[in-house]
Protein backbone atom coordinates (compact mmCIF):
# COMPACT_ATOMS: atom_id res chain seq x y z
CA UNK A 1 0.00 0.00 0.00
CA UNK A 2 2.72 2.69 1.21
CA UNK A 3 4.36 1.50 -2.26
CA UNK A 4 1.92 2.49 -4.14
CA UNK A 5 0.97 5.73 -2.17
CA UNK A 6 4.81 6.46 -2.54
CA UNK A 7 4.75 5.50 -6.75
CA UNK A 8 1.69 8.16 -7.13
CA UNK A 9 3.04 10.88 -4.93
CA UNK A 10 7.01 10.44 -6.21
CA UNK A 11 6.79 12.82 -8.72
CA UNK A 12 6.19 15.97 -6.38
CA UNK A 13 9.50 15.78 -4.98
CA UNK A 14 10.75 16.96 -8.57
CA UNK A 15 10.47 20.80 -8.84
CA UNK A 16 10.19 20.37 -12.90
CA UNK A 17 6.77 17.86 -12.23
CA UNK A 18 5.45 20.69 -9.91
CA UNK A 19 6.17 23.33 -11.87
CA UNK A 20 5.08 21.67 -14.94
CA UNK A 21 1.77 20.83 -12.98
CA UNK A 22 1.16 24.54 -12.16
CA UNK A 23 1.49 25.08 -16.04
CA UNK A 24 -0.69 22.57 -16.90
CA UNK A 25 -3.59 23.49 -14.39
CA UNK A 26 -3.16 27.69 -15.41
CA UNK A 27 -2.93 26.75 -19.00
CA UNK A 28 -6.34 24.15 -18.91
CA UNK A 29 -8.31 26.49 -16.69
CA UNK A 30 -6.80 29.41 -19.27
CA UNK A 31 -7.69 27.86 -22.52
CA UNK A 32 -11.48 26.36 -20.74
CA UNK A 33 -12.04 30.04 -19.60
CA UNK A 34 -11.69 31.77 -23.42
CA UNK A 35 -12.78 28.83 -25.02
CA UNK A 36 -16.38 29.64 -24.01
CA UNK A 37 -16.43 33.15 -25.78
CA UNK A 38 -14.32 31.07 -28.81
CA UNK A 39 -16.67 28.31 -29.45
CA UNK A 40 -19.93 30.20 -28.90
CA UNK A 41 -18.61 32.98 -31.46
CA UNK A 42 -17.64 30.01 -33.91
CA UNK A 43 -13.85 31.22 -33.65
CA UNK A 44 -12.50 27.31 -33.17
CA UNK A 45 -10.70 27.63 -36.29
CA UNK A 46 -9.05 30.76 -35.53
CA UNK A 47 -7.73 29.81 -32.25
CA UNK A 48 -5.97 26.34 -34.28
CA UNK A 49 -4.70 29.16 -37.02
CA UNK A 50 -3.22 31.33 -34.87
CA UNK A 51 -1.52 29.10 -32.80
CA UNK A 52 0.19 27.67 -35.61
CA UNK A 53 1.00 31.12 -36.73
CA UNK A 54 2.62 31.90 -33.34
CA UNK A 55 4.86 28.99 -34.07
CA UNK A 56 6.01 30.86 -37.07
CA UNK A 57 6.75 34.24 -34.15
CA UNK A 58 8.59 31.49 -32.15
CA UNK A 59 11.05 29.82 -34.87
CA UNK A 60 11.63 33.83 -36.42
CA UNK A 61 12.02 35.36 -33.14
CA UNK A 62 15.79 34.07 -32.15
CA UNK A 63 17.14 34.36 -35.19
CA UNK A 64 16.17 38.00 -35.27
CA UNK A 65 17.98 38.67 -31.90
CA UNK A 66 14.53 39.14 -30.23
CA UNK A 67 13.61 37.59 -26.56
CA UNK A 68 11.25 34.55 -28.09
CA UNK A 69 8.03 35.47 -26.44
CA UNK A 70 8.20 39.17 -27.39
CA UNK A 71 9.07 38.54 -31.00
CA UNK A 72 6.38 35.24 -30.74
CA UNK A 73 3.73 37.75 -28.77
CA UNK A 74 3.98 40.68 -31.76
CA UNK A 75 3.61 37.85 -33.91
CA UNK A 76 0.67 36.06 -32.34
CA UNK A 77 -0.82 39.72 -31.98
CA UNK A 78 -0.19 40.99 -35.53
CA UNK A 79 -1.56 37.82 -36.85
CA UNK A 80 -4.52 37.92 -34.39
CA UNK A 81 -5.57 41.32 -35.91
CA UNK A 82 -5.00 40.10 -38.94
CA UNK A 83 -7.03 38.00 -38.86
CA UNK A 84 -9.54 40.08 -37.25
CA UNK A 85 -9.26 42.74 -40.12
CA UNK A 86 -10.03 39.38 -42.39
CA UNK A 87 -13.05 38.40 -40.82
CA UNK A 88 -14.73 41.52 -40.50
CA UNK A 89 -14.12 42.95 -43.59
CA UNK A 90 -14.78 40.08 -46.29
CA UNK A 91 -17.37 37.44 -45.55
CA UNK A 92 -16.17 35.41 -47.97
CA UNK A 93 -13.00 33.95 -47.77
CA UNK A 94 -12.15 34.54 -44.41
CA UNK A 95 -11.79 30.79 -43.89
CA UNK A 96 -9.57 30.78 -46.65
CA UNK A 97 -7.42 33.65 -45.79
CA UNK A 98 -6.79 32.82 -41.96
CA UNK A 99 -5.91 29.05 -43.64
CA UNK A 100 -3.52 30.73 -45.86
CA UNK A 101 -1.85 33.43 -43.61
CA UNK A 102 -1.65 31.28 -40.38
CA UNK A 103 -0.42 27.68 -42.31
CA UNK A 104 2.13 29.78 -43.91
CA UNK A 105 3.44 31.03 -41.28
CA UNK A 106 3.81 27.49 -39.93
CA UNK A 107 5.56 26.63 -42.69
CA UNK A 108 8.31 29.61 -42.29
CA UNK A 109 8.41 28.51 -39.00
CA UNK A 110 9.45 24.96 -39.94
CA UNK A 111 11.57 25.91 -42.66
CA UNK A 112 13.33 28.58 -40.28
CA UNK A 113 13.74 25.69 -37.65
CA UNK A 114 15.06 23.03 -40.38
CA UNK A 115 17.22 25.37 -41.76
CA UNK A 116 19.02 27.78 -39.15
CA UNK A 117 18.73 25.22 -35.66
CA UNK A 118 16.56 26.20 -32.45
CA UNK A 119 17.74 28.15 -30.35
CA UNK A 120 14.28 27.90 -28.54
CA UNK A 121 11.90 25.49 -26.89
CA UNK A 122 12.74 22.33 -28.48
CA UNK A 123 10.86 21.38 -32.11
CA UNK A 124 8.59 18.65 -30.87
CA UNK A 125 7.49 20.26 -27.55
CA UNK A 126 6.61 23.01 -29.14
CA UNK A 127 4.41 20.22 -31.63
CA UNK A 128 2.99 18.72 -28.52
CA UNK A 129 3.67 20.32 -25.42
CA UNK A 130 6.48 19.69 -22.87
CA UNK A 131 6.42 18.57 -19.27
CA UNK A 132 10.31 19.52 -19.40
CA UNK A 133 11.46 22.87 -19.31
CA UNK A 134 8.57 25.06 -17.67
CA UNK A 135 10.75 27.86 -16.37
CA UNK A 136 9.40 30.10 -13.33
CA UNK A 137 9.02 32.98 -16.03
CA UNK A 138 6.53 30.71 -17.94
CA UNK A 139 4.58 30.74 -15.01
CA UNK A 140 4.59 34.36 -14.18
CA UNK A 141 3.63 34.75 -17.92
CA UNK A 142 0.50 31.98 -17.50
CA UNK A 143 -0.90 33.51 -14.66
CA UNK A 144 -0.32 36.63 -15.62
CA UNK A 145 -2.55 36.14 -18.83
CA UNK A 146 -4.88 34.49 -16.96
CA UNK A 147 -5.85 36.77 -13.98
CA UNK A 148 -6.10 39.65 -16.83
CA UNK A 149 -8.21 37.34 -18.39
CA UNK A 150 -10.49 36.84 -15.64
CA UNK A 151 -10.35 40.64 -15.26
CA UNK A 152 -11.03 41.40 -18.62
CA UNK A 153 -14.09 39.03 -18.86
CA UNK A 154 -15.41 40.03 -15.01
CA UNK A 155 -15.40 44.03 -16.17
CA UNK A 156 -16.61 43.71 -19.79
CA UNK A 157 -19.26 40.79 -19.19
CA UNK A 158 -22.22 42.49 -19.85
CA UNK A 159 -20.76 43.25 -23.57
CA UNK A 160 -18.70 40.75 -24.14
CA UNK A 161 -21.88 38.37 -23.46
CA UNK A 162 -24.09 40.82 -25.52
CA UNK A 163 -21.85 40.76 -28.67
CA UNK A 164 -21.24 37.23 -28.82
CA UNK A 165 -24.85 36.88 -28.70
CA UNK A 166 -26.18 39.61 -30.82
CA UNK A 167 -23.53 41.79 -32.29
CA UNK A 168 -26.25 43.81 -34.44
CA UNK A 169 -28.12 44.56 -31.16
CA UNK A 170 -25.18 45.02 -29.30
CA UNK A 171 -24.36 47.67 -31.68
CA UNK A 172 -27.13 49.20 -31.76
CA UNK A 173 -27.49 49.53 -28.09
CA UNK A 174 -24.09 51.57 -27.73
CA UNK A 175 -21.62 48.38 -27.11
CA UNK A 176 -18.40 48.91 -29.05
CA UNK A 177 -18.24 45.41 -30.97
CA UNK A 178 -15.30 45.85 -33.06
CA UNK A 179 -13.78 46.82 -29.64
CA UNK A 180 -14.95 43.67 -27.94
CA UNK A 181 -14.28 41.68 -30.93
CA UNK A 182 -10.41 43.35 -30.95
CA UNK A 183 -9.98 42.63 -27.27
CA UNK A 184 -11.20 38.92 -27.51
CA UNK A 185 -8.32 38.38 -30.52
CA UNK A 186 -6.13 40.07 -28.07
CA UNK A 187 -7.20 37.85 -25.08
CA UNK A 188 -6.91 34.78 -27.17
CA UNK A 189 -3.49 35.25 -28.99
CA UNK A 190 -1.88 36.03 -25.64
CA UNK A 191 -3.39 33.09 -24.23
CA UNK A 192 -2.22 30.70 -27.03
CA UNK A 193 1.05 32.03 -26.56
CA UNK A 194 1.60 31.56 -22.92
CA UNK A 195 0.02 28.23 -22.69
CA UNK A 196 1.99 27.00 -25.99
CA UNK A 197 5.15 25.34 -24.49
CA UNK A 198 3.03 23.04 -22.24
CA UNK A 199 0.05 22.07 -24.42
CA UNK A 200 2.18 22.23 -28.38
CA UNK A 201 0.52 24.43 -31.71
CA UNK A 202 -1.35 21.53 -32.73
CA UNK A 203 -3.06 20.35 -29.61
CA UNK A 204 -4.17 24.31 -28.40
CA UNK A 205 -7.07 24.18 -30.34
CA UNK A 206 -8.32 21.03 -28.53
CA UNK A 207 -8.15 22.48 -25.21
CA UNK A 208 -10.32 25.60 -26.12
CA UNK A 209 -13.23 23.51 -27.76
CA UNK A 210 -13.59 20.70 -25.35
CA UNK A 211 -14.29 21.77 -21.99
CA UNK A 212 -16.84 24.92 -23.35
CA UNK A 213 -18.69 21.84 -25.22
CA UNK A 214 -18.33 19.38 -22.28
CA UNK A 215 -19.56 22.60 -20.26
CA UNK A 216 -22.12 23.56 -22.33
CA UNK A 217 -23.73 19.86 -22.27
CA UNK A 218 -24.30 20.67 -18.54
CA UNK A 219 -25.36 23.57 -17.94
CA UNK A 220 -27.81 26.11 -20.11
CA UNK A 221 -26.14 29.16 -17.82
CA UNK A 222 -23.71 31.57 -19.50
CA UNK A 223 -22.30 32.43 -16.21
CA UNK A 224 -22.33 28.89 -14.62
CA UNK A 225 -20.35 27.24 -18.28
CA UNK A 226 -17.75 29.79 -17.43
CA UNK A 227 -16.64 28.78 -14.66
CA UNK A 228 -17.32 24.51 -15.45
CA UNK A 229 -15.38 25.17 -18.68
CA UNK A 230 -12.40 26.25 -16.22
CA UNK A 231 -12.70 24.03 -14.03
CA UNK A 232 -12.81 21.32 -16.32
CA UNK A 233 -10.07 22.77 -18.25
CA UNK A 234 -7.98 22.77 -15.03
CA UNK A 235 -8.87 19.19 -13.77
CA UNK A 236 -7.79 18.43 -17.26
CA UNK A 237 -4.54 19.86 -17.33
CA UNK A 238 -3.90 18.22 -14.04
CA UNK A 239 -4.22 14.91 -14.58
CA UNK A 240 -3.24 14.75 -18.19
CA UNK A 241 0.20 16.75 -17.04
CA UNK A 242 0.41 14.03 -14.54
CA UNK A 243 -0.43 11.01 -17.16
CA UNK A 244 2.35 12.83 -18.84
CA UNK A 245 5.17 12.21 -16.28
CA UNK A 246 3.98 8.57 -15.61
CA UNK A 247 3.30 7.28 -19.29
CA UNK A 248 6.15 9.54 -20.73
CA UNK A 249 3.68 11.26 -23.63
CA UNK A 250 4.19 14.30 -24.50
CA UNK A 251 1.94 16.53 -21.94
CA UNK A 252 -0.39 18.43 -24.91
CA UNK A 253 -1.36 14.77 -25.90
CA UNK A 254 -2.61 13.41 -22.42
CA UNK A 255 -4.53 17.01 -21.79
CA UNK A 256 -6.47 16.78 -24.93
CA UNK A 257 -7.23 12.85 -24.33
CA UNK A 258 -7.93 13.50 -20.51
CA UNK A 259 -10.78 16.26 -22.25
CA UNK A 260 -12.06 14.13 -24.68
CA UNK A 261 -12.12 11.14 -21.78
CA UNK A 262 -14.36 13.68 -19.46
CA UNK A 263 -16.39 14.38 -22.60
CA UNK A 264 -17.48 10.96 -23.11
CA UNK A 265 -18.36 10.62 -20.25
CA UNK A 266 -20.39 13.30 -20.12
CA UNK A 267 -21.64 12.11 -23.19
CA UNK A 268 -22.60 8.87 -22.04
CA UNK A 269 -24.10 10.23 -18.52
CA UNK A 270 -26.30 12.77 -20.85
CA UNK A 271 -26.84 11.21 -23.39
CA UNK A 272 -27.67 12.46 -26.77
CA UNK A 273 -29.61 15.23 -24.94
CA UNK A 274 -26.57 17.08 -23.86
CA UNK A 275 -25.24 16.60 -27.15
CA UNK A 276 -28.32 18.37 -28.77
CA UNK A 277 -27.20 21.63 -26.43
CA UNK A 278 -24.18 21.81 -28.09
CA UNK A 279 -25.62 21.70 -31.66
CA UNK A 280 -25.05 24.84 -33.42
CA UNK A 281 -23.61 26.23 -30.89
CA UNK A 282 -21.85 28.40 -32.79
CA UNK A 283 -24.49 29.39 -35.48
CA UNK A 284 -25.06 33.09 -35.88
CA UNK A 285 -26.44 33.01 -39.22
CA UNK A 286 -27.90 36.33 -40.09
CA UNK A 287 -26.07 38.27 -36.66
CA UNK A 288 -22.74 36.67 -38.09
CA UNK A 289 -23.47 38.21 -41.63
CA UNK A 290 -24.45 41.73 -40.42
CA UNK A 291 -21.41 41.55 -38.19
CA UNK A 292 -19.39 41.77 -41.53
CA UNK A 293 -21.05 44.91 -43.06
CA UNK A 294 -19.71 47.55 -40.78
CA UNK A 295 -16.70 48.62 -42.20
CA UNK A 296 -13.39 47.99 -40.20
CA UNK A 297 -11.66 50.75 -38.67
CA UNK A 298 -8.74 51.63 -41.08
CA UNK A 299 -5.34 51.47 -39.47
CA UNK B 1 -50.82 65.81 -40.02
CA UNK B 2 -50.25 69.45 -39.28
CA UNK B 3 -49.55 69.04 -35.60
CA UNK B 4 -46.83 66.40 -36.56
CA UNK B 5 -44.99 68.88 -38.87
CA UNK B 6 -44.07 71.47 -36.26
CA UNK B 7 -42.63 68.78 -33.99
CA UNK B 8 -38.53 68.30 -34.22
CA UNK B 9 -37.81 65.11 -35.94
CA UNK B 10 -36.27 62.26 -34.04
CA UNK B 11 -34.44 61.45 -37.33
CA UNK B 12 -34.35 63.08 -41.04
CA UNK B 13 -33.68 61.35 -43.71
CA UNK B 14 -33.21 63.69 -46.87
CA UNK B 15 -32.72 62.50 -50.36
CA UNK B 16 -30.35 59.47 -49.42
CA UNK B 17 -29.33 56.72 -51.89
CA UNK B 18 -27.37 53.75 -51.09
CA UNK B 19 -26.46 50.65 -52.66
CA UNK B 20 -24.05 47.56 -51.57
CA UNK B 21 -21.87 47.95 -54.60
CA UNK B 22 -24.41 47.13 -57.23
CA UNK B 23 -26.82 49.03 -58.19
CA UNK B 24 -28.90 51.00 -55.59
CA UNK B 25 -31.03 49.29 -53.14
CA UNK B 26 -32.58 53.24 -52.11
CA UNK B 27 -32.33 55.86 -54.57
CA UNK B 28 -33.67 59.84 -53.43
CA UNK B 29 -35.60 58.40 -50.32
CA UNK B 30 -36.53 61.27 -48.22
CA UNK B 31 -38.84 60.63 -45.19
CA UNK B 32 -39.09 61.54 -41.15
CA UNK B 33 -39.92 60.06 -38.10
CA UNK B 34 -41.14 62.02 -35.22
CA UNK B 35 -42.05 61.73 -31.65
CA UNK B 36 -45.46 59.47 -31.17
CA UNK B 37 -45.36 58.23 -35.32
CA UNK B 38 -46.08 54.98 -35.94
CA UNK B 39 -45.37 53.89 -39.22
CA UNK B 40 -44.76 50.44 -41.94
CA UNK B 41 -42.53 50.79 -44.54
CA UNK B 42 -43.72 47.84 -46.98
CA UNK B 43 -42.71 46.45 -50.15
CA UNK B 44 -41.37 42.83 -51.48
CA UNK B 45 -38.33 41.61 -50.24
CA UNK B 46 -35.42 43.22 -51.83
CA UNK B 47 -37.42 46.81 -52.12
CA UNK B 48 -34.57 48.04 -50.02
CA UNK B 49 -36.76 48.72 -46.34
CA UNK B 50 -34.49 46.24 -44.23
CA UNK B 51 -31.76 48.73 -45.27
CA UNK B 52 -34.11 52.16 -44.43
CA UNK B 53 -34.72 50.36 -41.44
CA UNK B 54 -30.93 50.15 -40.77
CA UNK B 55 -30.26 53.64 -42.13
CA UNK B 56 -32.64 54.64 -39.63
CA UNK B 57 -31.04 52.87 -37.26
CA UNK B 58 -27.61 54.39 -37.81
CA UNK B 59 -25.44 50.91 -38.96
CA UNK B 60 -25.89 52.19 -42.76
CA UNK B 61 -24.48 55.17 -43.63
CA UNK B 62 -25.96 56.73 -47.26
CA UNK B 63 -23.79 57.26 -49.67
CA UNK B 64 -25.96 60.22 -50.88
CA UNK B 65 -28.03 62.41 -48.97
CA UNK B 66 -28.24 62.30 -45.29
CA UNK B 67 -29.50 60.58 -41.74
CA UNK B 68 -29.82 63.21 -39.14
CA UNK B 69 -30.92 62.17 -35.69
CA UNK B 70 -31.85 64.64 -33.21
CA UNK B 71 -29.14 64.32 -30.11
CA UNK B 72 -29.61 61.93 -27.18
CA UNK B 73 -32.29 59.87 -28.94
CA UNK B 74 -32.55 56.16 -27.61
CA UNK B 75 -33.31 54.51 -30.19
CA UNK B 76 -33.75 50.43 -30.11
CA UNK B 77 -34.06 47.25 -32.54
CA UNK B 78 -35.77 44.41 -32.65
CA UNK B 79 -34.16 42.07 -35.52
CA UNK B 80 -36.10 39.57 -37.05
CA UNK B 81 -35.85 35.84 -34.62
CA UNK B 82 -33.93 33.75 -36.87
CA UNK B 83 -30.89 36.49 -36.33
CA UNK B 84 -29.56 34.92 -33.15
CA UNK B 85 -29.04 31.44 -32.10
CA UNK B 86 -31.60 30.23 -29.83
CA UNK B 87 -29.31 27.56 -28.67
CA UNK B 88 -27.27 30.58 -27.08
CA UNK B 89 -26.96 29.75 -22.92
CA UNK B 90 -28.62 32.19 -21.41
CA UNK B 91 -32.16 32.75 -20.28
CA UNK B 92 -34.87 35.18 -20.43
CA UNK B 93 -33.66 37.60 -18.10
CA UNK B 94 -30.04 37.66 -19.07
CA UNK B 95 -30.76 38.28 -22.86
CA UNK B 96 -33.36 41.18 -21.43
CA UNK B 97 -30.38 42.28 -19.31
CA UNK B 98 -27.91 42.80 -22.03
CA UNK B 99 -29.36 45.70 -23.30
CA UNK B 100 -28.80 47.51 -19.97
CA UNK B 101 -25.73 49.20 -19.40
CA UNK B 102 -23.34 47.92 -16.96
CA UNK B 103 -22.86 50.53 -13.59
CA UNK B 104 -20.60 48.29 -11.73
CA UNK B 105 -17.75 46.07 -12.32
CA UNK B 106 -19.76 43.34 -11.13
CA UNK B 107 -21.17 41.28 -13.49
CA UNK B 108 -24.00 40.35 -11.62
CA UNK B 109 -27.31 42.35 -12.06
CA UNK B 110 -28.29 44.79 -9.28
CA UNK B 111 -31.37 44.55 -7.29
CA UNK B 112 -32.60 47.30 -9.22
CA UNK B 113 -32.06 45.72 -12.68
CA UNK B 114 -33.57 42.90 -11.63
CA UNK B 115 -36.48 44.68 -10.77
CA UNK B 116 -36.43 46.99 -14.09
CA UNK B 117 -36.56 43.82 -16.20
CA UNK B 118 -39.18 42.30 -13.94
CA UNK B 119 -40.85 45.16 -14.65
CA UNK B 120 -41.02 44.76 -18.06
CA UNK B 121 -41.47 41.13 -18.50
CA UNK B 122 -44.50 42.15 -16.18
CA UNK B 123 -45.80 44.61 -18.78
CA UNK B 124 -44.78 42.02 -21.86
CA UNK B 125 -46.84 39.59 -20.34
CA UNK B 126 -43.73 36.96 -19.90
CA UNK B 127 -42.55 37.21 -16.22
CA UNK B 128 -43.59 33.25 -15.43
CA UNK B 129 -40.77 32.84 -18.15
CA UNK B 130 -38.09 35.03 -16.22
CA UNK B 131 -35.18 32.32 -15.65
CA UNK B 132 -36.07 29.87 -18.66
CA UNK B 133 -33.84 29.36 -21.31
CA UNK B 134 -34.67 30.77 -24.43
CA UNK B 135 -34.99 28.05 -26.68
CA UNK B 136 -38.20 26.92 -24.30
CA UNK B 137 -40.19 30.08 -25.70
CA UNK B 138 -42.70 29.88 -28.36
CA UNK B 139 -42.12 32.45 -31.62
CA UNK B 140 -44.57 34.73 -30.20
CA UNK B 141 -42.98 34.57 -26.81
CA UNK B 142 -39.51 34.98 -28.25
CA UNK B 143 -40.67 38.42 -30.01
CA UNK B 144 -41.74 39.71 -26.34
CA UNK B 145 -38.62 38.92 -24.35
CA UNK B 146 -36.81 40.46 -27.87
CA UNK B 147 -39.21 43.59 -27.34
CA UNK B 148 -38.45 43.19 -23.60
CA UNK B 149 -34.78 43.69 -24.59
CA UNK B 150 -35.33 46.30 -26.76
CA UNK B 151 -38.11 48.12 -23.69
CA UNK B 152 -35.38 47.83 -21.31
CA UNK B 153 -33.53 50.40 -22.84
CA UNK B 154 -36.28 53.05 -22.57
CA UNK B 155 -36.18 54.38 -25.89
CA UNK B 156 -38.10 56.98 -27.52
CA UNK B 157 -38.02 55.31 -30.82
CA UNK B 158 -38.60 51.43 -31.41
CA UNK B 159 -37.35 49.95 -34.83
CA UNK B 160 -38.57 46.71 -35.57
CA UNK B 161 -37.63 44.45 -38.94
CA UNK B 162 -40.45 42.10 -39.83
CA UNK B 163 -41.77 41.52 -36.80
CA UNK B 164 -44.66 39.35 -37.72
CA UNK B 165 -43.04 37.02 -40.21
CA UNK B 166 -42.92 33.22 -39.45
CA UNK B 167 -45.56 33.81 -36.43
CA UNK B 168 -49.08 32.27 -36.20
CA UNK B 169 -52.11 34.90 -36.71
CA UNK B 170 -52.65 34.95 -32.81
CA UNK B 171 -48.96 36.19 -32.19
CA UNK B 172 -49.58 38.30 -34.95
CA UNK B 173 -52.59 39.91 -33.13
CA UNK B 174 -50.71 40.34 -30.05
CA UNK B 175 -47.76 41.61 -31.31
CA UNK B 176 -50.03 44.26 -32.92
CA UNK B 177 -51.93 44.90 -29.83
CA UNK B 178 -48.72 45.66 -28.25
CA UNK B 179 -47.19 47.92 -30.29
CA UNK B 180 -50.48 50.17 -30.47
CA UNK B 181 -50.40 50.21 -26.84
CA UNK B 182 -46.70 51.14 -26.48
CA UNK B 183 -46.97 53.85 -29.48
CA UNK B 184 -49.92 55.40 -27.34
CA UNK B 185 -47.71 55.64 -24.37
CA UNK B 186 -45.70 58.24 -26.75
CA UNK B 187 -43.26 55.71 -28.06
CA UNK B 188 -42.34 56.59 -31.69
CA UNK B 189 -42.47 53.26 -33.94
CA UNK B 190 -41.31 52.41 -37.23
CA UNK B 191 -41.20 48.90 -38.74
CA UNK B 192 -41.02 46.61 -41.95
CA UNK B 193 -43.56 44.07 -43.10
CA UNK B 194 -44.31 42.85 -46.37
CA UNK B 195 -47.73 41.65 -44.73
CA UNK B 196 -49.76 43.94 -46.19
CA UNK B 197 -53.12 42.50 -45.16
CA UNK B 198 -52.37 41.12 -41.61
CA UNK B 199 -49.83 44.24 -40.67
CA UNK B 200 -49.38 46.97 -43.08
CA UNK B 201 -53.77 47.83 -43.38
CA UNK B 202 -54.10 47.94 -39.49
CA UNK B 203 -51.10 50.80 -39.24
CA UNK B 204 -51.85 54.54 -38.79
CA UNK B 205 -49.10 55.45 -41.31
CA UNK B 206 -47.37 53.84 -44.07
CA UNK B 207 -44.16 54.21 -46.71
CA UNK B 208 -44.76 51.59 -49.77
CA UNK B 209 -41.21 51.45 -50.78
CA UNK B 210 -39.68 50.01 -53.82
CA UNK B 211 -36.27 51.77 -54.18
CA UNK B 212 -38.15 54.69 -54.18
CA UNK B 213 -40.85 56.24 -52.12
CA UNK B 214 -43.66 55.64 -54.10
CA UNK B 215 -46.38 56.46 -51.94
CA UNK B 216 -46.58 57.21 -48.74
CA UNK B 217 -49.45 58.22 -45.72
CA UNK B 218 -52.78 56.15 -43.90
CA UNK B 219 -53.51 52.80 -45.56
CA UNK B 220 -56.55 54.12 -47.35
CA UNK B 221 -53.97 56.02 -49.50
CA UNK B 222 -50.96 53.97 -49.60
CA UNK B 223 -52.92 50.46 -50.13
CA UNK B 224 -54.89 50.97 -53.18
CA UNK B 225 -54.55 49.63 -57.14
CA UNK B 226 -51.63 51.59 -58.48
CA UNK B 227 -49.51 51.86 -55.74
CA UNK B 228 -50.00 48.25 -54.63
CA UNK B 229 -49.01 47.29 -58.33
CA UNK B 230 -46.23 49.44 -58.56
CA UNK B 231 -44.82 48.08 -55.46
CA UNK B 232 -45.27 44.24 -55.70
CA UNK B 233 -45.18 44.25 -59.43
CA UNK B 234 -47.47 42.29 -59.36
CA UNK B 235 -51.31 42.92 -60.63
CA UNK B 236 -53.72 42.97 -56.78
CA UNK B 237 -57.20 43.79 -56.84
CA UNK B 238 -58.11 45.69 -53.26
CA UNK B 239 -61.54 44.83 -51.59
CA UNK B 240 -62.91 47.11 -48.38
CA UNK B 241 -63.32 45.11 -45.38
CA UNK B 242 -65.03 46.69 -42.22
CA UNK B 243 -63.26 50.11 -43.47
CA UNK B 244 -60.01 48.41 -44.18
CA UNK B 245 -58.51 47.75 -47.63
CA UNK B 246 -57.74 44.06 -48.21
CA UNK B 247 -55.68 43.11 -50.96
CA UNK B 248 -55.99 39.69 -52.67
CA UNK B 249 -54.39 38.15 -55.55
CA UNK B 250 -55.31 39.18 -59.24
CA UNK B 251 -55.47 35.64 -60.74
CA UNK B 252 -56.20 36.58 -64.21
CA UNK B 253 -52.72 36.01 -65.33
CA UNK B 254 -51.28 33.01 -62.60
CA UNK B 255 -50.74 29.57 -63.97
CA UNK B 256 -50.99 27.81 -61.15
CA UNK B 257 -54.91 28.76 -61.25
CA UNK B 258 -54.96 27.54 -65.01
CA UNK B 259 -53.10 24.60 -64.13
CA UNK B 260 -55.79 23.55 -61.13
CA UNK B 261 -58.69 24.71 -63.04
CA UNK B 262 -57.30 22.31 -66.03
Amino acid sequence: MNGIVQTLLDPFQYQFFVKGLVAAVLAGALCGLIGVFITLRGMSYIGHGLSHAIFGGYAAAPLLGVPIILGAGLWGLASALAINAVTRRHRIGADAAIGVVTTASFALGVALLTKFGNKGPAFDSLLFGSINGVALADLWLLAGVFVGTVVVFTVLYRQLLFSTFDPEVARVSGVNVGLMDTILMVVLSMSILATLSIIGVTLVAATLVIPPVIARMITDSFARMLWLATVIGLACGAVGMYLSYQLEIPSGTTIVLTNAAVFLVVLLVKGARGLRSTAGMDEHTDASVTSFEVPAVRA
Amino acid sequence: MTSVSATPPLVDVSHVSFGYGGPAVLADVSCTVVPGQFTGIVGPSGSGKTTLLKLLLGTQKPQHGAVRRASGVAVSYVPQLETVNWNFPVTVEDCVLMSRKARSWNPRPSRAERAEVAEVLERLGIADLTHRHIRELSGGQQQRMFLARALVRRPQLLLLDEPTSGVDVQTRHEVLHLLDDLNRDGLAIVLTTHDLNGMAAHLPHLIALRQRIIASGPPEDVIVPGVVEQVFGARMEILQHLGMPVVVDSMEDDPARRMSAS
